[in-house]
């Protein structure tokens, strides 16, 4: 089978239960979205793990490259004024 | 890329490893790796693959409604799990369809078990408790495994298991409790496939080449001979349980080490297997190749419908 003839990839995510965000749980082929959230059903929520489903063509996901993390995750590691336990309060009060 | 940077590299992936963080697909890894997982989750996709034929084989006659309910459930299990595994494949850069097409021209392997014949319904009992009770066995410390994305989806394969294994233990009570010609029927599932289902667990420590390395990459959390010890410890006293004899008169229960001993393995019959003289190679895979030829022009009949809806879509 040549590439011409190979059915495009797609994430899914699956939202369990309602209030619940759509979390990412594997990718399939279909031919486009509509097959892709059919199949999605089948192979995914066979046992109620779902109540909605969100398909994404997995060219069109853009990740942050790996070997930038340090540049890119450090400016929130150094900016520890940005938790409450940073900050000394006296014993006595409460509900803060 | 220089050599002295790559060692660099290699030590930072093994720091990892060690630390327990796992490897995901974006990440450097040394080429070894990345083909030693290639190899071994397409091996393990084609097998879920492969593996729904000798069950396949008995849906059409399944004894009852019930049973045809739960083996059409069973058997569309396997597709899903290899799925999830080509899925993985794919993560690493793998061409989804290279990999089946090794399996189609014999250059992939995949599980020997599937190369013995279904010939009796109580073989689907024997392929329950037995094929999917060592393949558990084999998953479960999967999910613990190195590379995120292999782990991830043995989570969901070892969840999904547990009701295969259960189904199959079921079929085989209830079949050792019936008349004597279904108790016979019973045994005679075990004695074809005990051996085969202990020797799925792969050659003995010493002839596993593979082990050491996979091992230190923690893409394996136990040698062969640990698994499949584990196997022979749980089994035996199931079908003790339930009547069934084990077809190895020099199996005996060590007191000492609380381990039981068994006969040895026939391993001329094993290799003979995996070399493609099993008594079912050629027909699992001419079945996995004319699925293949045969479904082609659905795939490419569903791909230039899609292209024509979109192109409508655009003109409106
Ligand atoms: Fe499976
Ligand atoms: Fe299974």
């Amino acid at each position: 089978m040549s590439n011409k003839d190979n059915w495009p990839l797609w994430e899914v995510f699956i939202r369990s239960k309602q209030g619940l965000n759509h979390k990412h749980v594997g990718s399939l082929r279909a031919v486009d979205a509509e097959m892709a959230v059919e199949n999605a059903r089948d192979v995914y929520t066979r046992r109620s793990e779902g109540i909605s489903i969100w398909v994404v063509e997995s060219n069109n996901v853009f990740a942050s490259d790996p070997s930038e993390a340090p540049e890119l995750y450090e400016p929130s590691d150094s900016k520890i004024y940005r938790h409450p336990t940073f900050y000394t309060v006296p014993d006595s009060i409460s509900h803060m | 890329m220089k050599e002295q940077d790559i060692a660099i590299l290699e030590q930072k992936f093994q720091e990892k490893i060690d630390n327990d963080i796992k490897i995901e697909p974006n990440d450097w890894m040394p080429d070894a790796y990345r083909n030693t997982l290639i190899r071994q989750i397409s091996q393990h996709a084609h097998s879920e693959i492969v593996g729904m034929l000798p069950e396949g084989n008995w849906i059409t006659r399944a004894p009852n409604l019930r049973r045809k309910a739960v083996l059409l459930a069973k058997v569309q299990d396997e597709a899903g799990h290899g799925l999830y595994l080509y899925s993985a494949t794919e993560t690493l850069g793998a061409d989804r369809e290279q990999t089946i097409d090794d399996l189609h021209s014999g250059v992939a392997k995949y599980s020997s078990i599937f190369n013995y014949p279904t010939l009796s319904w109580a073989d689907m009992g024997a392929v329950g408790w037995l094929v999917d009770g060592a393949a558990i066995m084999n998953q479960v410390p999967l999910c613990r495994c190195s590379y995120g994305p292999y782990a991830r989806a043995m989570v969901r394969v070892c969840k999904e298991e547990s009701f295969h294994q259960r189904q199959g233990f079921e079929i085989m009570m209830k079949l050792a409790a019936g008349t004597p010609e279904q108790k016979e029927m019973a045994q005679d599932a075990l004695n074809r496939f005990w051996w085969p289902a202990i020797m799925m667990f792969g050659p003995n420590d010493a002839e596993s080449k593979h082990t050491a390395q996979s091992m230190k990459w923690k893409i394996k959390r136990h040698t062969n001979d640990e698994l499949r010890q584990q196997f022979i410890d749980v089994t035996v006293p199931q079908a003790e349980l339930i009547g069934l004899t084990i077809p190895d008169p020099l199996l005996k229960f060590n007191e000492a080490t609380g381990h039981y001993e068994h006969g040895p393995i026939d391993w001329d019959e094993f290799w003979e297997v995996v070399k493609g003289n099993g008594p079912c190679n050629k027909d699992r895979v001419d079945a996995r190749r004319k699925a293949k030829e045969n479904g082609l022009w659905v795939r490419q009949a569903a791909l230039a419908h899609a292209e024509k809806k979109k192109l409508r879509k655009q003109a409106s």
